[in-house]
């Protein structure tokens, strides 16, 4: 689960990570108020769920009050594309206003998990305020790693070795504090991903968070209620969210051929297999290794609700689960949504016959399908004829 | 003979109480498994259908002589389940529950340094030897014994797979469900080396995904040490950037862990593989008559 700038840094500060004083506004007013009440120069960043805000005009340095208004305004409701966001972009609806600083350096500092090792990674760079897979392409070696070994956790002397390494000996102090600062916050909110993209230097020597970006672990949200109180849902598909609550694994694509289908894997294949026989799926849906027939059903409802949809492959491979009782669903949830797309069904698993046999007397328009092969076909035919 | 599991396995159950617990449990032992013990924590002293169950796992192994675990529990208690069992000296400690924090998992990876048990999973479906041992969720039907290995990071998958293999006349020597999460216990190159020291395995079917570095690793290794045909299909060339694909290590992240840098990491491996998920078994026929 993705967090807001805002949130993330309100969520490292207790940790002991500094970052800049600053307020959220949801109107020009309230960006102008906060603008006032803090003074100076003020920077006012759009809240979205995505990088790339600054070269897409979502961040704006503002001398007055006045001018941090007409930022606000300006970005407010506006849709920012960003090569994050992909063509669509993303509408404003917040903003963060923040105290302008007065910027000597711009580092990069981040912390993932590292698959290959299974442990959490520092990575830190000189060359802040820029993509670090950039850096790691033009510039490998200026890329410095620190492996946290979790039975002790990111202990001073990675941290100075890094320091040093980044060309602060004179911060080794606060830098080291940061930095197990955000290791614990890493560790103890159960984050994927941690990024302070810039670490900043002011001329006087501070070092403060300037951006942050937090990823959060969707298998640990049953322990972080407070994480999950933040999530956003202008930012995520409405779709995606509501399969989501009913336990199914939803993602939109943009073909028409909607694809329900049990397991992670499977479901990949299958739309894998519908682009190979030259049609393209519409979403990927998993009904979860265990589908019955309430959440055929639900998932069927999401699948018809997009209207692009011109044609549906149901594709099971049961094993231990009965395809009579599969089948069964199919047929109700076809009957009771009243289903006007073709609808290619390729069932495999214990009582297959029995399945089939329940298609094919429904009386309703399902094509049968043996293998996942003859499946796919089946449906791009389909579709593609009307 | 065959990997990690046969005819000889003892098995217990922790989570034996859970209705996937007792689903599975009672379908493994219809299968023939040695099904010897079970463990919930405060149900020591009753039985599932005849299987004893202890509050701990010492006790299961010090009085059946367990020597495999596979755990059922809920996300919350798998990570713990885990280390109880590595603390008590099972030697293949088999986790199906998906959902385990990944956190959890780094902390597990940590525990299990130094100690001999091997971890399969979290999120995957087992590991099977066909006419011997199933210990997992794997519909054991549609498996059949012969001469080829099968390793994969899917579920329903690797049951697509098996199935095309077996209709094909294709037997298996074993089937081993490495698990979708990002952190996980054993991974393709542990399981290749095992099929490639395995005199009952011929030739041997890679199930890979998107997302992360294991497939190219695994190619490298094939490559370098790997005595036996190996076939691969990567599922995700439709996938979207950025996006996880249902199992939680299934995203392309930073525009690594496509399945076009898999597949050209396979290929330059000489391994066979192919576009189609409805391929995968036609893939290993042709790298046998080759």
């Amino acid at each position: 689960m993705n967090i807001h700038e805002h949130q993330a840094k309100e969520l490292l500060k207790p940790f002991g990570v500094p970052v800049p004083k600053g307020r959220v506004a949801n109107t020009a007013a309230e960006a102008a108020a906060i603008a006032r009440e803090m003074g100076g120069t003020v920077v006012v960043k759009a809240q979205i769920h995505a990088g790339g805000r600054g070269k897409a005009g979502g961040v704006k340095v503002v001398k007055s009050p006045e001018e941090a208004e007409k930022a606000a305004a300006a970005m407010l409701g506006k849709t920012l594309v960003t090569h994050q966001t992909g063509p669509q972009g993303r509408e404003v609806k917040r903003l963060l206003i923040e105290e302008g600083l007065p910027i000597a350096r711009e580092l990069y500092l981040g912390m993932v998990l590292d698959r290959a090792t299974g442990r959490v990674t520092v990575i830190a760079s000189t060359e802040g305020g820029v993509e670090i897979e950039e850096v790691a392409r033009r510039a490998p070696e200026k890329i410095l790693k620190e492996v946290i070994d979790p039975a002790v956790g990111l202990l001073p002397f990675q941290c100075r070795r890094l320091a040093y390494a980044l060309g602060l000996s004179k911060q080794a102090g606060p830098f080291t504090a940061l930095l197990q600062a955000l290791a614990r916050a890493f560790a103890e909110k159960d984050c994927s991903l941690a990024e302070i993209n810039p670490l900043v230097v002011t001329q006087d020597g501070r070092l403060l968070a300037l951006d942050a970006k937090i990823n959060i672990d969707n298998n640990a949200l049953f322990r972080r209620p407070e994480i999950e109180a933040l999530r956003d849902l202008n930012e995520e598909d409405p779709k995606e969210y509501d399969a989501s609550k009913l336990g199914l694994s939803y993602i939109s694509l943009d073909g028409n051929i909607g694809c329900m289908v049990n397991g992670a894997g499977l479901a990949m294949a299958t739309m894998d297999i519908i682009k190979l026989c030259g049609g393209e799926p519409a979403n990927f849906l998993d009904v979860g290794g265990g589908a019955t027939k309430e959440r055929v059903t639900e998932a069927f409802k999401i699948l018809l609700s997009d209207k692009r949809v011109k044609g549906v492959l149901v594709n099971i491979f049961g094993g231990i689960m009965r395809c009579d009782v599969i089948a069964q669903g199919v047929v109700d949830a076809a009957r009771e949504l009243a289903v006007t797309v073709p609808l290619v069904v390729r069932l495999q698993g214990t009582n297959v016959e029995q399945g089939r046999k329940i298609l094919a007397d429904s009386g309703l328009a399902i094509t049968p399908a043996d293998t996942i092969g003859d499946a796919a076909e089946k449906i791009v035919k389909a579709v593609n004829k009307r | 003979m065959s990997i990690l599991v046969d005819k000889n396995t003892k098995v217990l159950t922790q989570g034996i109480t859970g209705a996937t617990g007792q689903f599975h449990t009672r379908a493994c032992k219809e299968y023939g498994t040695k099904m010897v013990a079970g463990v919930t924590p405060g149900k020591g002293g009753t039985d599932f259908e005849g299987i004893p169950i202890f509050d701990t796992v010492a006790q299961a192994v010090a009085e059946t002589g367990a020597n495999t675990s596979v755990i059922y529990v809920p996300p919350p208690f798998t990570a713990d389940a885990m280390m109880e069992a590595a603390d008590a000296g099972i030697d293949l400690i088999i986790s199906i529950t998906e959902g385990v924090p990944v956190m959890d998992m780094v902390r597990v990876k940590r525990y299990l340094e130094g100690r001999p048990s091997r971890l399969l999973g979290p999120n995957c479906p087992g590991v099977i030897t066909p006419g011997e041992c199933k210990i997992g969720i794997m519909p054991g039907h549609i498996f059949k014994p012969g001469r080829i290995g099968v390793v994969s990071r899917s579920g329903t998958l690797t049951y697509e797979a098996v199935d095309q293999l077996t209709r094909i006349g294709l037997g298996q020597s074993t089937c081993v469900g490495i698990g979708g999460d990002p952190v996980h216990g054993i991974g393709f190159i542990d399981v290749l080396k095992l099929f490639n020291d395995d005199p009952a395995t011929e030739a041997v079917v890679m199930i890979g995904e998107i997302g992360g570095s294991d497939e190219e690793e695994a190619a490298a290794w094939v490559k370098a040490h790997m005595k036996k045909p190996v076939t691969a299909f990567i599922v995700g060339q439709t996938a979207p950037p950025g996006k996880r694909m249902g199992h939680a290590g299934a995203i392309i992240s930073g525009g690594k862990g496509t399945a076009q840098e898999k597949v050209a990491a396979l290929k330059a491996a000489g391994i066979r593989t192919t576009p189609s998920p409805a391929l995968i078994g036609q893939t290993m026929k042709e790298a046998l008559q080759r």
